[in-house]
């Protein structure tokens, strides 16, 4: 049968069984196991409500229960059992740990956790607040929003040919190359990659600083918190400290490095600094969507407190970042958090553009190269549940505000 | 409060340039692509796609001479262009590789034998021999020309209709609205039922339903892979249409549950009770009431599921098979990526009809898409 067609038939199947099924089981419901007359026509009624929610929820519940639930508990069964089936304990685990590749996916990870939510939320934050203010600002938000509707691997093919390379001799096609090639190690190039970099790398480590020093000085001044609340500033304070730490290298790095000029670079090909032309393109894509929700969060700050600030004469940044910032911060967590799990599940880009070659794996495609190229469900499997690990910690909180939301 | 809050000229100035800037970068990329999917191969392998309106003075790829010759004055000639009206103008051209710019326009040059070889600037050219030139090997010549800006749809003539190397972008195509558009429409129908129950119906245990949906909004799908092809395989459909159906159901329904259901709890409770109270059952205040109301809701959800289903690589690869005829379009891609990563006129083109589609439903349906993004996260 041609595809096309099948696909037809069952959207008809599918719509129509649907539709039958709510229908006929409501019909019997009513009228042949609870009648809603006779003698106990009233008991009947009762009865027949208290059964029909669960007509209603049963397709989505059963679909549910089996295609996301039921799953987890396999995997996590799967990671604990070797290749012919027999439960092998943690030894797929010990082996994916011994693996040099899986610490490069997970470092790789860890640096898209931090890079991507982090840089599509700013960038979000400030296209919103930028085209708010002005009367093209829908166009130009749609523009930016548009990345949204590219698929993963049509990106990739995007950046591809924007990270492409050529011979010295010949005229580049790739547009960074292209850019790249004009920077001969003049006073320009000293001005856009030395100390324009270098101004960005400073302000980002003491913006790390203070925000570190922010998180950790309720615990040095012996406050009385809760123990969760203390460890959370401790990991807090020590991710700061490795955030300041690496912008000191990437400092020093941008006011000593000998910068190959007139040299067309493999962009994707240099390690460490490739996972960050790779992140480019999520973030690209990322954007739109934290500038959507931010924007209409933004429009949502009550305007009598703007009005307070400018009257007691604060300025259009204090505006932003006292007034208007704090307000939104919930809905800046959910952006953030939200863009963390996208970033947790990248496959795509990474097996498009590099497929995991030079130092660029990721969790999500070292999962899949386990499964199924290698063959090892085993592995495979224990790959997956630690993907699921990191993501636990969102979905407990998530779980926690809906039952608040739901009291 | 407008005119005081910070809208000062000079800054108001700054910001319509900062967001130039921005939506320059945004767009860019995209527009490249678009660009290049125009451009022949040689034309995007010769220079930049942002040069691509300007003329271009550029070494073309070696032409061999062809054409029929006839006799006059006692020799052989053959005449004809060496362009096929491209209005290319040579400035210097060559007989040899190693020294492709010996002659300028309109000169001759001998070839031996006693061969020569004139070509005007327009690229006519006159090949002359004493000795018949039936059956020998006619020379090629070696032109650095400027070429006018060209565009062409050839790219997407060959890849919409000339399978490469047994892979047919438009079966691809197809395979892409085979899947995409039932794992669109049924997840909607499931959702919706099973929305109306949690917001408006009471039963003991709905405010731990709703947890648990929104517990499996961030289930990555990576875990369900193998226990679903294990399922799949038991109940005996294995991996074709079918499961694929079936598994982006299961998968999008999380999230549709969750958004229809924040859609509903928000009608307003007068019209559905005073439907109750004129004797309407659950399903008719459903089907009568809620689902006309639903209507953006149920189009954001529809959106974001098609685009979601349209673009997934992980779901395609897994469920459906990697054979050339089974595949997706950004299986497809992907394939193009790894086999044909040089030939940027056949992966433009390819990645553009890809995202067509995509595009296309987010320029028409954005308001509705950035409905359902509200209702999702801002709460």
């Amino acid at each position: 049968m041609n595809p096309a067609f099948q696909a037809l038939v069952v959207i008809i199947i599918g719509v129509g069984g649907c539709v039958g099924y709510f229908y006929l089981s409501n019909l019997f419901l009513d009228k042949v196991l609870f009648p809603a007359k006779g003698a106990m026509a009233g008991r009947n009624i009762n009865r027949a409500n208290a059964i029909r929610p669960w007509l209603f929820l049963f397709p989505a519940l059963a679909l549910l229960t089996l295609y996301l639930a039921y799953p987890v508990f396999a995997t996590l069964w799967l990671s604990f059992t070797g290749r012919d089936g027999a439960f092998v304990g943690l030894e797929n685990y010990t082996r994916m740990i011994a693996e040099p590749k899986f610490a490069e996916s997970l470092t790789n990870n860890m640096l898209w956790l931090i890079v991507v939510p982090a840089a599509s939320t700013a960038f979000g934050l400030l296209a919103a607040q930028l085209t708010d203010r002005i009367s093209w600002g829908n166009l130009a938000k749609s523009l930016i929003f548009m990345p949204m509707a590219i698929s993963f691997v049509g990106a990739s093919v995007i950046f591809k040919l924007i990270y492409d390379v050529r011979d010295v001799s010949v005229a580049q096609i790739g547009l960074l190359n292209a850019l790249w090639l004009q920077f001969e190690g003049g006073i320009g190039s000293f001005l856009l990659l030395r100390l324009l970099p270098g101004l960005f790398v400073a302000s980002l480590l003491a913006a790390f600083a203070y925000a570190g020093w922010l998180v950790l000085r309720p615990l040095l001044q012996g406050r009385a918190e809760p123990l969760t609340l203390r460890a959370g500033r401790v990991i807090g304070a020590a991710v700061a400290a490795f955030l300041v730490y690496e912008m000191a290298l990437w400092l020093l790095g941008v006011v000593t490095n000998d910068l190959p000029y007139g040299q067309p670079q493999t962009w994707l090909q240099k390690p460490y600094w490739n996972s960050f032309f790779l992140m480019a393109v999520l973030i690209w894509i990322q954007t739109g969507f934290a500038m959507v929700i931010l924007s209409a969060a933004l429009r949502g700050v009550p305007e009598d407190t703007i009005e307070a600030a400018i009257i007691d004469g604060a300025n259009p940044f204090q505006i932003f970042f006292k007034i208007k910032v704090p307000q939104i911060m919930g809905t800046i967590v959910v952006v953030w958090t939200t863009i963390t799990i996208t970033v947790l599940k990248v496959f795509d880009i990474v097996l498009a553009m590099t497929n995991g070659q030079w130092e660029t794996q990721v969790l999500a495609n070292y999962m899949y190269d386990k499964m199924f190229r290698a063959l090892d469900w085993g592995m495979g499997s224990a790959a997956a549940m630690t993907i699921m690990a990191l993501v636990t910690p969102i979905l407990v909180w998530n779980v926690w505000n809906a039952r608040k939301e739901m009291r | 409060m407008d005119n005081i809050a910070g809208k000062k000229p000079a800054l108001l100035w700054a910001v319509h340039l900062s967001v130039v800037l921005l939506v320059f970068l945004w767009v860019v990329p995209t527009f490249g692509l678009l660009v290049s999917s125009f451009r022949t191969g040689d034309q995007i392998s010769s220079s930049g796609w942002w040069r691509s309106v300007q003329t271009q003075e550029s070494q073309l790829p070696a032409i061999r001479i062809r054409g029929e010759a006839v006799e006059r004055d006692g020799s052989f000639v053959i005449a004809g262009d060496l362009f096929e009206n491209t209005g290319a103008e040579i400035s210097r051209w060559g007989i040899n590789s190693r020294d492709t710019e010996a002659f300028a326009a309109g000169e001759t040059a001998d070839l031996g034998d006693g061969q020569s070889l004139t070509v005007q600037a327009d690229g006519f050219f006159e090949l002359t021999s004493e000795t018949s030139l039936e059956g020998a090997r006619l020379p090629r010549v070696f032109v650095t020309a400027s070429t006018p800006p060209d565009f062409t749809l050839q790219n997407y003539n060959n890849v919409l209709f000339s399978p490469l190397a047994g892979q047919s972008i438009g079966q691809a195509f197809l395979n892409t609205l085979t899947v995409a558009i039932p794992a669109t429409i049924i997840p909607i129908l499931v959702a919706a039922f099973a929305a109306y129950a949690l917001a408006w119906m009471d039963f003991p245990g709905r405010a731990l339903l709703v947890a648990f949906v929104v517990g499996l909004l961030v289930v990555p799908l990576q875990l369900a892979l193998i226990p679903l092809l294990q399922f799949h395989n038991w109940i005996g459909i294995g991996k074709g249409y079918l499961g694929i159906w079936l598994a982006h159901t299961g998968f999008g329904l999380p999230l549709a549950v969750y958004l229809l259901r924040n859609y509903m709890v928000g009608l307003p409770r007068d019209i559905i009770e005073s439907a109750k109270v004129d004797g309407a059952s659950d399903f008719e205040i459903f089907v009568r009431i809620i689902l006309p109301l639903s209507f953006p809701a149920l189009a954001s959800f529809a959106i974001f599921q098609f685009l979601w289903t349209w673009n997934d690589l992980l779901v395609a690869l897994v469920f459906l098979g990697t054979g050339n005829d089974q595949q997706v379009l950004t299986g497809n891609l992907v394939n193009l990526m790894g086999s044909r990563g040089g030939d940027w006129e056949i992966l433009a083109t390819a990645a553009f009809i890809s995202i067509a589609v995509p595009l296309i439903v987010f320029f028409a349906m954005q308001k509705y898409l950035v409905r359902g993004l509200l209702a999702g996260s801002v709460k």
